[in-house]
């Protein structure tokens, strides 16, 4: 069956079954593969994508429950105020290690910061757990989070 | 990822030549430029045991200098860390350098894997070599076409300068002239004073990133190449099961499944074993046809096989004299009996997988007898000969294209994706992109082994450690221990207590096993390090000081039992002493105030050729949950650290990844087979749970060592003492059950 989906602002049709999660439609059929997977069942966060601005777990996601709701993967969430600045904290803090989860994290914390610009760290727990990185750079994921923010990272670790 | 297809056109061809003798290379780059390609003499390596390190440097007549990354990229930083060496050396600015991945090709770049923290130690100095010998060429020219004697030449930011002339060219001016000079002895080109680095101790960002954070094709997931198919692969649940019959033609009935066959394979779990192959136009589509299979499997004895079984049989092992002796200093039977006082404990620890982030995975071709893989993998080399042995062709027809690996942890150092993807490509014969699921992912592991201690130690009246004895329940089949699963006879406390017994028992096992981040240390540093702090409770003193103690005021260098005449190898108590002093001071060590159930625990480890001491403060609720406050880490790799950011993600990196194994991480296994399977039963580290982590290095006059490891296993048992001073509760099995350690 055919499904019309808006992904980084472009109509695309693709002829796919329609429990097909859209994690799978946009890594093999539009070959966009920025999401990741990681676990196939939500729990790691690799593939998240925005439905709307909301952080969605795009193996989680039918292709045929997408409907008019706008796409945004790593690849277009530079082209958002937010996005950019994230993308560029993530650069200047050096986050990734592997980098294989850093898809998801950006686009998380994305989410997080269009809606709440100045996060506490209860906030980050909270929009963030979702998103494993195996290599444990959660440290700088926090700093790079609030650099996007535009605070203070100065006194980070303080105990 | 674009790919280009190589199978008419690669090195591998030219595999065993003459090169692989050659000195120094130099040629000339079609277009004008200098070609620099190095196989360095033994007498140029490190005193470590292994490879030889070639590297590989193009500049180009702009000036700009490409270099190829010579190793596996993990997430350990090395596609940056390594080119760095020869930048500095060849003294040109950082911004001119570009950097490519290169692939498999032993004859160019010699042992190309990421494993052992390695990569620093084996490649210091021969690669800053190769850069110093491109700079004297580059100089020799310089002065060839001045006519004016090398000796009143220097360099900086790529540029040869002739003060008193007030003359220069640029590298990219003299590229050309200096490939056709004769190559300078690498042994005896001249180093830059440490003093002098620009590059070294700078801390630069990784060079993936941008792609990283911009979602570029970079992982081996992410390749794409023409006609390709998708494969998914079920094997037995049962380690060592065979294949009896599956209904293979309901499958291939199935809508987009293009084949689906059934694979037989051997007795190794390290190569192609039994299963079943699913072929199909998209991944989704493989891997949803699994649920329409019926296989039926002849399970085998493995399936007799379960963590209860192994811990009984250990308990039963542990009461008896070990199997065999791995140390025996003094008389520690006869000290322990006259003892002021003996501490007995039995420690455990379980399975552990690597869970790397991105399952494994491997897309391969193979025609003509060729076969050409891309595959996420630490160890190409035994990869291309495991899948030359698969597929029953010459090694040198394998390509193998190295991508970044979403996570190592040492499970890319095993190789059985790699055959898999090419037996099923063989036998579709179409490109295929093997990719397993989470579920097989953690049941097809190669696991971290479990592992049993008896310990007992034996004070005198003053507290002083004076007989100490480990009986450790291990695996293995017959006479050989399990892949990760042995003890060096040098563990510590060897060599500082005068009564001393190590012995080893065996357990039969048929779950396969392997190295995991830090092996053998990430268990062996939870037990002795836990162990020697109940030590110190019992001793009435501090831990910190009882630690101090055991070390000695004076500097001693124990060799280690595995490679006793390599210094680096060895232990030397001075090192640990100064790790240890250092982060007693930044955690402000029982200097601190702490409310009930709050406290700091410290711990020490030697491994990777690195020295770690670190503190963790944890406060525990009542309810026995457990929250890590804060980790202080001190370490030392040696002189230099290459490059500090980097430095500081890893050393953060691998204490919490310690700290993830400790409070939610085991496998279990039941009828011969794996019980978890996916992050909501076997549980990595979230956000949440990460406390900050200070990092501190202490720099001493040795050889750069590696930071992917041995900040790991000092953190796990630090954190156990942490919960022991807050509850007065000992952590003697892992994973931390908090149960256990409730309080009132």
């Amino acid at each position: 069956m055919t499904y019309t989906i808006e992904v980084n602002g472009v109509k695309r049709t693709v002829d796919v079954d329609g429990d097909m999660p859209l994690l799978w439609v946009l890594r093999d059929v539009l070959d966009l593969k920025g999401s990741k997977f990681g676990c196939g069942t939500g729990l790691c966060g690799a593939c998240t994508v925005h439905l709307d601005g909301e952080a969605v777990r795009s193996c989680q996601t039918p292709v045929s429950s997408v409907g008019p709701t706008a796409v945004t993967t790593i690849e277009g969430i530079g082209a958002t105020p937010v996005g950019k600045r994230v993308q560029a904290a993530w650069l200047e803090v050096d986050v990734p290690q592997c980098g294989y989860c850093q898809a998801g994290q950006i686009m998380s914390a994305t989410a997080l910061l269009a809606k709440t610009a100045r996060p506490t760290d209860q906030d980050i727990d909270a929009a963030m757990t979702g998103n494993v990185c195996r290599c444990a750079t959660y440290t700088r994921i926090r700093t790079a989070i609030k650099k996007a923010a535009g605070m203070n990272t100065a006194d980070a670790g303080a105990l | 990822m674009q790919t280009r297809h190589l199978l008419s056109d690669h090195p591998a061809a030219r595999r065993g030549s003459p090169s692989r003798r050659a000195f120094l290379k130099v040629s000339a780059l079609a277009g004008g430029g200098l070609l620099l390609q190095a196989a360095l003499p033994a007498a140029a390596r490190a005193a470590l045991a292994a490879a030889s390190t070639p590297a590989f440097v193009r500049i180009a007549p702009d000036g700009i200098v490409t270099i190829m990354a010579k190793n596996p990229e993990i997430g350990q930083g090395i596609k940056t860390m390594l080119p760095m060496l020869i930048a500095e050396e060849l003294d040109v600015d950082w911004d001119s350098v570009r950097i490519e991945q290169a692939m498999l090709d032993a004859a160019k770049y010699g042992r190309q894997f990421a494993g052992g923290s390695m990569a620093t130690p084996l490649n210091w100095d021969p690669l800053r070599r190769v850069g110093a010998a491109g700079r004297q060429m580059l100089v020799a020219a310089a002065a060839e076409t001045w006519s004016v004697p090398e000796s009143e030449c220097r360099t900086s930011s790529g540029t040869v300068y002739h003060t008193l002339s007030g003359r220069s060219l640029t590298y990219g001016a003299l590229a050309t002239k200096a490939a056709t000079l004769p190559a300078p002895d690498l042994n005896t080109v001249k180093l830059k004073d440490p003093r002098d680095f620009k590059i070294v101790r700078r801390s630069l960002r990784s060079v993936d990133n941008p792609s990283i954070v911009t979602g570029k094709p970079l992982f081996g997931i992410d390749v794409a190449v023409p006609g390709m198919l998708y494969a998914v692969l079920e094997k037995c649940p049962v380690f060592g099961g065979k294949l009896v019959r599956a209904n293979i033609d309901a499958i291939k009935a199935l809508p987009g499944v293009r084949d689906a066959f059934v694979v037989k394979g051997g007795a190794d779990p390290k190569g192609l074993v039994d299963g079943v192959a699913i072929v199909a136009e998209t991944w989704w589509t493989a891997n949803k046809a699994r649920e329409s299979l019926e296989v039926a499997w002849d399970e085998g004895p493995g399936a007799a096989q379960s963590s209860g079984g192994f811990a009984a049989g250990a308990a039963a092992l542990g009461k008896q004299a070990p199997a065999k002796s791995l140390r025996a200093d003094g008389d520690a039977k006869s000290a322990l009996a006259g003892a002021a006082h003996v501490v007995e404990a039995a420690y455990s620890y379980p399975f552990l997988p690597h869970m790397t982030l991105e399952p494994q995975n491997c897309t391969a071709q193979v025609h003509d007898g060729k076969a050409e893989l891309w595959a996420p993998t630490q160890n190409p080399a035994p990869g291309a000969k495991l899948v030359a042995s698969t597929l029953g062709i010459a090694e040198s027809d394998v390509i193998v294209h190295m991508t970044r690996c979403g996570g190592g942890f040492g499970r890319r150092l095993l190789s059985d994706f790699m055959a898999e993807a090419a037996w099923i490509a063989k036998t579709v014969g179409a490109p295929v992109k093997l990719l397993w699921n989470r579920q097989d992912d953690v049941r097809h592991d190669f696991y971290r082994p479990a592992g049993f201690h008896f310990f007992k130690g034996g004070l005198d009246a003053a507290g002083k450690l004076v007989a100490f004895s480990d009986h450790f329940v291990t695996f293995g089949n017959g006479d050989r221990i399990a892949d990760s699963a042995g003890m060096d006879s040098s563990e510590f406390p060897a060599g500082l207590v005068e009564h001393l017994d190590y012995g080893l028992s065996m357990l039969p096992l048929s779950v396969p096993t392997g190295p995991l981040r830090a092996p053998r240390s990430n268990a062996l540093a939870f037990v002795f390090q836990s162990f020697i702090d109940e030590l110190a409770h019992a001793a009435g003193q501090d831990p910190l000081a009882f630690r101090l103690a055991l070390l000695g005021p004076e500097t001693r260098v124990l060799p280690g039992s595995a490679d006793p005449k390599n210094p680096l190898r060895a232990f030397d108590t001075g090192r640990m002493r100064g790790v240890l002093e250092l982060v007693a001071e930044k955690s402000s060590w029982g200097k601190r105030a702490l409310p009930k159930g709050t406290a700091q625990g410290v711990a020490f480890y030697f491994s990777h050729l690195g020295y770690f001491a670190e503190v963790v403060q944890a406060t525990v609720a009542r309810s026995g949950s457990v929250k890590v406050d804060k980790i202080w880490v001190a370490g030392d790799a040696g002189s230099q650290i290459i490059n500090p950011l980097n430095a500081e993600n890893q050393v953060q990196g691998a204490a919490l990844d310690g700290i993830g194994e400790a409070l939610g991480q085991a496998i279990t296994i039941e009828g011969g087979r794996v019980v978890e399977a996916n992050f909501d039963a076997i549980l990595p580290l979230r956000i949440d749970q990460a406390p900050p982590v200070e990092v501190h290095f202490l720099t001493t006059d040795h050889p750069p060592t590696g930071l992917g490891e041995p900040a790991l296993p000092p953190v796990v048992p630090a954190l156990c003492n942490a919960i022991f001073a807050a509850t007065g509760k000992r952590i003697r099995k892992l994973p931390i059950d908090p149960a256990e350690i409730k309080w009132t």
